[in-house]
This record gives C-alpha cells, sequence and structure tokens, in this order.
C-alpha cells in the first residue's frame, strides 16, 4: 500500500513527457532561475512542470523542470550552466530519453545579463545586448569591465 | 573587429596593450619628438572629434597631433548642437561620422561607450575618456612624463585624491603593474581605489601600500601623481573643504622628498596643488600636459597607417 502511494506521489512529481526537454539535478532551489533564464513567462505557450527540492541520492535534493514540445538549444542548455553546472539534460520523443547531455559553462554570455553599473553604455538606449566574459573570478562585462562575482540571478534580465 | 567583421587597429583600453606595445609607441614619440617624423605622413586624412564632455588638454592636443602630422580635424562643437541632442543614438552618430573621417577620437560620459563605438565604426576609435573608465591616451603621456626623469622598472609611485572616480588614476595604476612598480595610495574616506581593481592589481602581483596621510611616504616615493578631488561628491562645502585642506600638495609637504621627485597631475588642477610648487623643479605637470601632442602622434600613426 505505501509503495503504491509513493509511486503516485513520484507520478505526480515527475511525470512522463511525450515530446520536450527535461532538465534534471538542478541545484536545489534553483528550478525557477533556470525558468528564468530561459525567458519562459506566464505569457508563453510551454507547458511547464517544476519539482524543487526533490531528495537526490547525489545531490542531497535537487530541482527538476519539464518543458512540453520544447526543445533546448545549445546556447540556452549552456546558460544554465552559469547557475547549476551540474544540471543534466534529456531531450524526449516520444517518451523515450533520444539525446542526454551535460551543461557547459559558455566563454561569453550576450543579452542574458544586465550589468549592475548605472553609468554602463549598455544600460542605455543603445541598439546592443549585454556581453559578458565568463571568468574565474566572475562575469566580466566588455563594456565597461564591471565585474559580478557574487548574486548573478538577482542580474539575469 | 566591428559589427561587419572588419579588424582594425582601435586604442580602447590601456589593458589592450602589452608592456611591449606600451613601449614600442613610448619610443616612437620620443623620436617624433626630437623632431624624426615625417610632417605629412597624415596627409590628407581626416580626424572626427566626438567630445560629449568637456576637454580641452585632450581635444587641442589630438587637434594639435593631427595638423603636425599633416591632417585634418572636424568636430561637432557643443553637445547641444549635434543630433545627440535630438535623441540619437551614439551608434548611428558613430556610423555616420565614419563615413565623414578617417579615425574617430570619442570622449563619452558613459562607461563603455568608445568600445560600443568600436563596434559600430568602419574607421578606427581612439578612447579620450568613458566616464569614470578608461582614458589610455593619458596614461600613455603620463608613462612617457615618468620615463623622461627615470625608467619606470620598479618605482615607489603615490596616488592621491579622487582614487574611486578617477578614471586617469585607474588606467595608470594598471598600466605600471606591467613595470612592477609600488603603488601608495593616499585618498579620502569613500574615494579609495575600487576593491576589483586593487583586488586585480594584487593578483597581478603588484604592491599596493595604503597610507592616511601623504607625509607617511613622502621620503620614499618617485613619483607624486596628485588628482583633482571633485566637490560633488561631497554632501556640502564645508566637508569638501575640509577633506580638500588635507590633500593639499604645499613646498612644506616636500620636505625630505628625494631629489628625482616628479609630481605629475592631469590637469586641471584646482587647489591641490599649491602656485608655489611650480617654479620647483619637482613640477611636471605642464611638461606633461605637453607631452600629449607626441604621445598622440604616436598612437594617430598607430591607427591610422
Amino acid at each position: 500500500m505505501k509503495k503504491t502511494e509513493n509511486a503516485e506521489n513520484e507520478g505526480l512529481l515527475v511525470r512522463r513527457i511525450r515530446n520536450g526537454t527535461v532538465i534534471d539535478h538542478i541545484d536545489g532551489g534553483e528550478a525557477l532561475n533556470v525558468v528564468k533564464i530561459l525567458g519562459i513567462t506566464g505569457t508563453t505557450q510551454e507547458a511547464l512542470s517544476i519539482a524543487t527540492n526533490v531528495p537526490s541520492r547525489n545531490m542531497g535534493c535537487k530541482d527538476i523542470v519539464k518543458l512540453t514540445n520544447r526543445e533546448l538549444s545549445k546556447e540556452e542548455v549552456d546558460r544554465i550552466a552559469l547557475i547549476s553546472p551540474r544540471a543534466t539534460i534529456n531531450i524526449i520523443r516520444n517518451f523515450k530519453v533520444c539525446e542526454k547531455k551535460g551543461v557547459e559553462i559558455p566563454t561569453l554570455i550576450v543579452g542574458l545579463v544586465k550589468c549592475p553599473n548605472p553609468g554602463c553604455i549598455s544600460n542605455t538606449n543603445e541598439p546592443i545586448r549585454s556581453k559578458f566574459e565568463v571568468l574565474p573570478k566572475g562575469l566580466h562585462c566588455t563594456y565597461c569591465d564591471w565585474v559580478i562575482t557574487k548574486d548573478l540571478t538577482s542580474h539575469i534580465i | 573587429m566591428n559589427r561587419e567583421g572588419e579588424q582594425m587597429r582601435h586604442i580602447i583600453s590601456i589593458g589592450d596593450f602589452d608592456r611591449k606595445e606600451i613601449d614600442a609607441l613610448l619610443d616612437h614619440a620620443r623620436q617624433i619628438d626630437q623632431k624624426k617624423y615625417d610632417k605629412n605622413i597624415l596627409y590628407g586624412k581626416i580626424l572626427a572629434t566626438l567630445f560629449f564632455e568637456p576637454s580641452t588638454r585632450t581635444r587641442m592636443s589630438f587637434e594639435s597631433a593631427m595638423a603636425r602630422l599633416g591632417g585634418t580635424s572636424l568636430s561637432v562643437g557643443s553637445v547641444e548642437a549635434c543630433s545627440m541632442a535630438k535623441g540619437e543614438t551614439l551608434a548611428d552618430t558613430i556610423r555616420v561620422v565614419s563615413g565623414y573621417a578617417d579615425a574617430i577620437v570619442i570622449r563619452h560620459p558613459k562607461e563603455g561607450a568608445a568600445r560600443l563605438a568600436a563596434e559600430f565604426a568602419k574607421v578606427p576609435v581612439i578612447n579620450a575618456g568613458d566616464g569614470a573608465g578608461q582614458h589610455p591616451s593619458q596614461t600613455l603621456l603620463d608613462l612617457y612624463t615618468i620615463r623622461q626623469s627615470m625608467p619606470i622598472d620598479k618605482i615607489d609611485v603615490a596616488l592621491i585624491g579622487d582614487l574611486r572616480y578617477g578614471r586617469t588614476a585607474h588606467s595608470l595604476a594598471s598600466a605600471l603593474s606591467l613595470y612592477n612598480a609600488r603603488l601608495h595610495t593616499i585618498s579620502p574616506k569613500g574615494l579609495e581605489l575600487p576593491a576589483t581593481l586593487a583586488a586585480e592589481l594584487r593578483e597581478k602581483g603588484m604592491e599596493i601600500v595604503e597610507h592616511d596621510d601623504i607625509k607617511e611616504v613622502i621620503c620614499d616615493v618617485d613619483v607624486l601623481y596628485v588628482t583633482r578631488i571633485q566637490r560633488e561628491r561631497f554632501p556640502d562645502s564645508a566637508s569638501y573643504f575640509n577633506v580638500t585642506s588635507s590633500y593639499r600638495i604645499t613646498p612644506d609637504l616636500l620636505a625630505g622628498a628625494k631629489k628625482h621627485l616628479i609630481i605629475l597631475h592631469p590637469l586641471p588642477r584646482v587647489d591641490e596643488i599649491d602656485p608655489r610648487i611650480d617654479e620647483l623643479p619637482y613640477a611636471r605637470y605642464f611638461e606633461q600636459s605637453r607631452n600629449g601632442v607626441p604621445v598622440r602622434m604616436a598612437m594617430l600613426m598607430r591607427v591610422m597607417q
């Protein structure tokens, strides 16, 4: 009896999808930021399931995001690495995992992060997108040289 | 590389230069100073000077440098008189001006403006100061002035004044890290060298010593680099005058200074240096200002040849 109940609960949390992307092994608590990075808002079309703080043998707890009918591009996948470098991406077609890949930290991120420097030219009406180099010490604005060293998610556009 | 994939020689930040390139440019400036150059080498070339912030020395010395090389300069006059005042973006202004000139010198209040200009320009861009960011031509002429008096290697340099917002101090500190110089900083509370810059310089192996009073260090330094403390950084005039009076360089303060000490200032100065210092052999700020011409001539030749 207990087993069935557990299985049902698990089913609610991780219901299978026919086609789309499952982002697994997201650091616990980061799922909403992952969704933000992917530009998914309440007004976009994707069917979205989010499970947060799910027990995980290797990670303690993890988050999972499932996107129906959308396969993520490499650039989108790599953006996730900035906040959750252990995440894995599963591309699902007809209920089967067709591709499984890890994320790679990009060398340059464009249009994703707002420069915290109010005097930076990227915060004006110029026809440019913000541009940051990913360095060991943090994200370096290629326009004004500001370096974001902490709390990256609060700067995501 | 600009947006169309064309590679050009811009000068945006002193950080884009390695030591060898700086030395080569300063050597070239010295040759120019000795009149060893072709006076018509930039004949037929046009330099556009786009200054969206006030400037006397930088703008005039670029124009003088261009004239001495046989070229001509165009400028927009005041900011109020140009299309930016009508709301045109800098990107559009740069695209347009690229069609009128062979190189662009730009000063702009926003940090990163010169980098943006380089993206949109079809001609080389030289940064003449972007907000609190970079001012590479000033740094090169500062180094040139130091080199006239002593080798730059392993010298002790004191930076005094507004080290937080002073772009000339930031650029100079970065360049000096290539020469294993030791940095001494003396600044009012709240106007210290930005922590990120200090950390970056220390990472490169530079020794930075903070001091509360210039007297602590005056006997040990080879170069005293003075910068202006701006009134608008303080809540009221009283606290401004209080602070500036303790950062003023006077002849008495220089008792015990090294014989070969030089005092530099990017100018304009207000009260930071007592006018009596002008007559002393330590004062090099007017020479420094004059050096802007040969150094900028070398820069113009670098980007336009």
